[in-house]
């Protein structure tokens, strides 16, 4: 009893002090699994071909057609299953690429210091106060249209997020002793930027990415919505939202409205998680 | 105040390499990217002969350094360059033309967020652990990731097609006219005291405005909240408190004040987010602004407007944080070190 009392104590007290973030971690984390299901399984529960015409154009939810079909007699449910891999593939592909410059480039600058630092600094900083979307656009717009296009535009807003991060942390792992201490045995550059500080860096990478993620989901379907995302035939969230705003303002709402509440249902489970993550693993934030 | 003086100026001097690399970055994603802008514009098709001449006409056969120092001459000139169509007009003639529309929705939009921002945030800093606060969070997170788009399809459709409140499309009714002074509707029609002006871009901004709003509202409900916690905890409010002083007076007069500071640097920041979400909220409501120009340029390939269109972008983002910083200066005298 007496051992077993304060680790009650404990929890309940952790419980009490942390319920409202545990929860919502839970709230995102199951929203994001459901997607990512969705995801893997849309060719065995879509019920029609995303990319053809399968029955009248705009017919209403119905037995037949869940979420109703679109402008063209496409099934909208199917292409809402279908448009998750979309999403997903190119927002996970982006933050990987945001993610592996943005580290590659932090490191360098943040262990090398001095002048190149200095303009790394600036150049980051710059691109950072620059509107995110606006930059994306323009991008977008130069290298024309294409999956990998679309994926390179918005990895670059997200570049300077982790460049920051990781410089930082190299800037306060680098004085550490046993950096210095392979620095003094004469260990070259490479060797210490790869096996003395990158794995120590690596921790904060999941902190970033979880804050970035909801937002690059938002940068995607923004670019997508204006046209300058994946190319027309593929299922999108962002383009089907956009592809339905002329029929929605004659009625026809289930077109537009069921794309863009997967968009926000989706960027609402990353940042939940995100959010709530970041609050468990480290409180004095708030 | 010489201190603060020479904040100012120091703050002037850093602007100047930040505008540079600004610009760089510009040049770099027009010039240097993959695809080239010529091909981009007139086809694959076109004669070799018309594209030599394109490329010429458009400086992209000189040397890329060349390019680059003539780029940087024509905008210290104060020049953002000429259209390719539309017979040559000067970008800025066209960006004078629509920058008044999303200066008047960023301002709408901006007053949104902040009154928004400023009610729930000091609402959740007096209840702070409750289920109020709670779900004022909940409120800022969801604010933020409700995509602009959907949130202004849904207010046209609910407000304007199926109750007819107000219009969803445009700046103004076409018949109704509006003398051009400074191109921001509501302040012209006022300072020519047409009401029936007023009242109907009034009615044309107000989903644009609260769609915008309401989505970048939760960031300053957040911060509200958090920085009227820790003025709180102050001694000065302790002070008051002992004083007798009405908890809403303090609160409104007093804490309110000081947690305003941090609202106020983030408003640079937000600024950015402010135009790339007008971009959005432009697009949804065919807002004649610098979003749906910007786009509408992509789409006809008039590469050299929407190369001044960012370069504008990006100048007009350095000021407002340089503004944004000077302002602060003389706020918080703290900063003037």
């Amino acid at each position: 009893m007496r051992l077993i009392d304060p680790l009650a104590r404990a929890i309940r007290r952790y419980w009490r002090v942390k319920r409202v973030d545990l929860a919502l971690t839970l709230t995102g984390a199951i929203i994001v699994a459901w997607i990512i299901a969705m995801a893997a399984l849309a060719p065995v529960v879509a019920p029609y071909d995303p990319y053809v015409s399968v029955d009248d154009v705009l017919l209403p939810p119905s037995r037949e057609h869940l979420m109703g079909t679109d402008n063209l007699g496409r099934d909208v449910f199917s292409r809402i299953l279908y448009g998750s891999r979309t999403v997903m593939a190119v927002v996970l592909a982006s933050t990987m690429l945001s993610m592996g410059v943005g580290t590659l480039v932090g490191l360098v600058s943040g262990y090398f210091g001095g002048l190149v630092d200095r303009v790394l600094s600036l150049v980051m900083d710059s691109i950072y106060a620059f509107p995110g979307l606006i930059l994306a656009i323009a991008v977008a717009a130069m290298l024309g249209p294409g999956v990998s296009n679309t994926v390179v535009s918005i990895s670059i807003v997200y570049i300077p997020t982790y460049f920051r991060m990781i410089r930082g942390q190299v800037l306060s792992v680098k004085s550490q002793l046993y950096v210095e201490a392979a620095t003094a045995l004469g260990a070259p550059h490479k060797v210490i930027m790869l096996k003395y500080i990158l794995p120590n860096v690596i921790p904060v990478l999941p902190v970033v990415f979880s804050m970035n993620v909801a937002d690059a989901v938002l940068t995607e379907a923004g670019l997508s919505f204006l046209g300058l995302g994946v190319p027309a035939p593929t299922p999108d969230w962002g383009f089907d939202l956009r592809n339905g705003q002329r029929n929605l303002l004659a009625g026809y709402w289930w077109g537009s409205t069921f794309p863009g509440f997967m968009i926000v249902l989706l960027a609402v489970g990353f940042s939940l998680l995100g959010e709530g993550l970041n609050e468990l693993i480290s409180p004095e934030r708030r | 105040m010489v201190s603060l003086r020479v904040y100012i100026l120091t703050r002037v001097l850093l602007t100047i390499p930040m505008v540079f690399i600004l610009l760089s970055l510009v040049f770099f994603v027009m010039r240097i990217l993959p695809g080239d802008p010529v091909i981009a514009i007139v086809g694959m098709k076109a004669s070799p002969e018309h594209i030599e001449r394109l490329r010429h006409e458009l400086g992209l056969d000189k040397p890329l350094w060349r390019q680059y120092i003539d780029y940087i001459a024509m905008i210290m000139r104060g020049d953002l360059g000429r259209s390719m169509i539309w017979g040559k007009r000067p970008v800025s003639t066209e960006i004078w033309d629509r920058f008044p529309a999303t200066l008047e929705l960023t301002i709408c939009a901006f007053t949104v967020s902040v009154l928004i921002g400023l009610v729930t945030g000091v609402f959740a800093s007096t209840k702070p652990g409750t289920k109020a606060d709670v779900g004022l969070r909940l409120f800022s997170i969801v604010a933020y990731s409700l995509f602009i788009p959907l949130l202004g399809m849904l207010l046209q459709f609910t407000l304007g097609v199926k109750l007819k409140l107000l219009p969803v499309a445009g700046r103004k009714s076409p018949l109704v006219q509006i003398d051009r002074i400074t191109g921001l509707y509501l302040l012209d029609s006022l300072l020519t005291l047409n009401l029936v002006g007023f009242v109907d871009a009034l009615r044309y901004l107000l989903l644009p405005s609260i769609t915008l709003g309401v989505v970048l509202s939760g960031v300053y409900t957040r911060l509200v909240r958090s920085s009227m916690l820790e003025v709180l905890r102050e001694d000065f409010i302790r002070a008051l408190r002992a004083r007798g002083i009405p908890e809403g007076q303090i609160l409104l007069r007093h804490a309110l004040k000081n947690a305003f500071i941090p609202v106020l640097t983030m408003m640079g920041l937000q600024f950015s987010l402010l135009l790339a979400g007008a971009i959005l909220t432009e697009t949804t409501f065919s807002w004649p602004g610098m979003g749906t120009f910007l786009l509408e340029r992509i789409e006809y390939r008039d590469y050299t407007t929407v190369q001044g269109t960012i370069v504008f972008y990006a100048l007009l983002v350095a000021m407002v944080s340089l503004i944004v910083d000077i302002i602060y200066a003389y706020i918080d005298p703290r900063i003037r070190y």
